[in-house]
Parts: structure tokens; C-alpha cells; sequence
């Protein structure tokens, strides 16, 4: 760390919003620990939703596995989609500590939101398409596990979105008041945690689908 | 609140950081998923060593998640926290494994 004087130790894990933002900043500390609470929770969620697939990979009853209902071009947009978006609600997030004017930051937000929006109409097109051919949750075991782990994780991204329109709407009615500010940044604590869940899904789903 | 040259000059310093930080953090990203795919569609050392890849380039991905977009890093953890995070990894293991061991073994027994 070379510039230690404009860093102090933070506060808390995420983005820290620094002393200058003086109520903000401090208030931060007590309500991130409860959202990283909250996201911990969420992670173990998803890890049991992991082993109840990792369990039924090979329970398919003889109905469509994962080579017939994955589209690599499809996952690899919505990789990216969700990528950007990530990247989007960060440089939102820091235009939000720079004081660079609630325009910017909510001109970032809609970006990450409509990235957000791109990544669910692909997902819901495979989803569509699976039930296309048969492959709903019903047939099978490992279709039931399939559609809740992704459908758990695109539930998640749905929420993420919603929530961002009404922060938007907070942005443009309230300023970037300091409960604002504090909102937003767990937001994005929350945006970036589905990042690194869907690393999990592409990992354990939908690549090894490609390599068998 | 001070709002002198040098103070400006390190605010300026620590802005430019963090934005460097993002932008890392999303090549670093796209670069492993790239890999990632690479690794399952094409397979230059077969199978096996693709698996293997994708669970190297899974875990570093995630690491480069946490680092730059989450900010973790072990220097400035503090107690709760990493208590936070140790005791989620414990629960997570007992659980996971109890269930793919259980869940495993009934499943092979039932082949």
C-alpha cells in the first residue's frame, strides 16, 4: 500500500466510503457486518443447493442431461453481461465515494441494471427452451436440482434488479442522503456476491456439461 | 475537515487506485473465464486435466472477485469478520459433504 495516509484501515469488508463522508461512514460499519451476515447465509443457501446437484448429476431417469438444455453461446453472454454489470455498479459505487454527482452514480446504476436485465432475458430463453423439450422439473431429478440452482441464482439477479430501480428512484427522490449511501453500497456488496456465485454455476454446470 | 494540496493529492492518489483496482479485477475476470471455456470446449491435455483446469481457474476467479469487487483481503480482516467467515466455511463443508457423502453413497447403491 503506497498511499497508507488516504487509505485508514476499514472500516468494514467492501467498499469503505472513507472519513470524509463522515455519518455515512461510520454508520456503515454495524448494518455492513449484519448484510455480510446475511450474504454468509445466503452462500451456504447456494453451497447445499450445489450438493443437492453435484448428487443428482447422473440421476437424468432417462430424460435430457446437461448437454441437451446448455447453449455455450448463450452462457458465455450471460457471463459477460453479468461481468459488466458487476464492473458498472463498482465504478457507480466509487463515483458515489468522489462526490462526482448523483447524475453519474445513477447514470451508473442504470447501466448495471440493464446489463442485469440483458444476463435474465437470456436466462429465461434457455429456461424456455428447456421446458421446450421436455426438460422441466418435473421429469427428473436431476432437472429438479438443475432449475433450482439456476433458477435460485436468477431469482437472486431478478431481486438485485428491482432493488436497483428503487434505488435509482431513492437517488433521484432523497439525494445521495447518507442512509442512501449506505443502501447502495450493500447493494453492491450483494450485486458482486452473484458474481461469484455464477463463477460456481458455470463451473460446476454448465462447462463440465461441455467437457463430457 | 482539511482540504489542502497534499490532502487532495492523496485523495486524487487513493481515487485512481480504486478505480485500477475495478478495472483489474474485471480483466482478471474475463481473462479466466475465457480460460474456463477454453478448457472445457477445447481439452488440448484431455478430460481430465480440463476439470482439473476449471476448478484452478473457478477458485482464482473467485479470489480476484473477492479481492477487487468485494475488497477482502487477509492484512485487514477483522476478528468478527473472519470469525464470520471461518464459521460459514465450516458450516458449509459439514453440510456439503455430509450430503454429497450420504447422498453419493445412496446414489451408488441404488445403480
Amino acid at each position: 500500500m503506497t498511499s497508507a495516509a488516504a487509505s485508514p484501515k476499514p472500516l468494514h469488508p467492501g467498499l469503505n466510503l472513507g472519513p470524509a463522508h463522515g455519518k455515512a461512514n461510520m454508520e456503515a460499519e454495524p448494518v455492513v457486518f449484519g448484510f455480510w451476515v446475511f450474504l454468509m447465509s445466503d452462500l451456504v443457501t447456494f453451497a447445499m443447493f450445489f450438493a443437492v446437484y453435484a448428487t443428482s448429476v447422473h440421476a437424468t431417469a432417462g430424460g435430457p442431461g446437461n448437454a441437451a438444455i446448455t447453449d455455450l453461446t448463450s452462457i458465455a453472454i450471460q457471463t459477460g453481461a453479468l461481468l459488466i454489470s458487476s464492473l458498472l455498479f463498482g465504478l457507480g459505487t466509487i463515483a458515489m465515494k468522489y462526490d462526482e454527482g448523483r447524475a453519474k452514480v445513477a447514470g451508473f446504476l442504470a447501466a448495471a441494471l440493464a446489463f442485469g436485465l440483458v444476463f435474465l432475458g437470456f436466462e429465461i430463453r434457455d429456461f424456455m427452451h428447456a421446458a421446450e423439450i421436455g426438460a422441466v422439473p418435473m421429469r427428473s431429478g436431476y432437472l429438479s436440482s438443475y432449475w433450482a440452482l439456476v433458477g435460485l441464482h436468477g431469482l437472486h439477479v431478478t431481486v438485485g434488479s428491482i432493488i436497483i430501480l428503487a434505488m435509482i428512484a431513492q437517488i433521484a427522490i432523497f439525494g445521495l442522503r447518507s442512509d442512501v449511501k449506505s443502501r447502495i453500497l450493500r447493494l453492491g456488496l450483494y450485486w458482486h456476491f452473484l458474481d461469484v456465485i455464477w463463477v460456481g454455476i458455470i463451473t460446476v454446470v454448465f462447462l463440465p456439461g461441455a467437457v463430457a | 475537515m482539511s482540504t489542502d494540496a497534499s490532502t487532495q493529492e492523496s485523495i486524487k492518489a487513493e481515487h485512481r487506485r480504486e478505480l485500477r483496482s475495478y478495472y483489474w479485477g474485471f480483466a482478471g475476470a474475463v481473462v479466466l473465464t475465457a480460460f474456463s471455456f477454453l478448457a472445457a470446449i477445447w481439452q488440448p491435455f484431455g478430460p481430465f486435466v480440463a476439470y482439473c483446469g476449471l476448478g484452478v481457474f473457478a477458485v482464482a476467479q473467485i479470489l480476484v472477485h473477492f479481492r477487487c469487487f468485494l475488497h477482502i483481503d487477509l492484512s485487514s480482516q477483522k476478528r468478527e469478520d473472519l470469525q464470520l467467515l471461518l464459521f460459514t466455511a465450516m458450516i458449509i463443508f459439514i453440510m456439503v459433504a455430509g450430503t454429497v457423502w450420504i447422498l453419493g453413497s445412496l446414489m451408488d447403491r441404488m445403480m
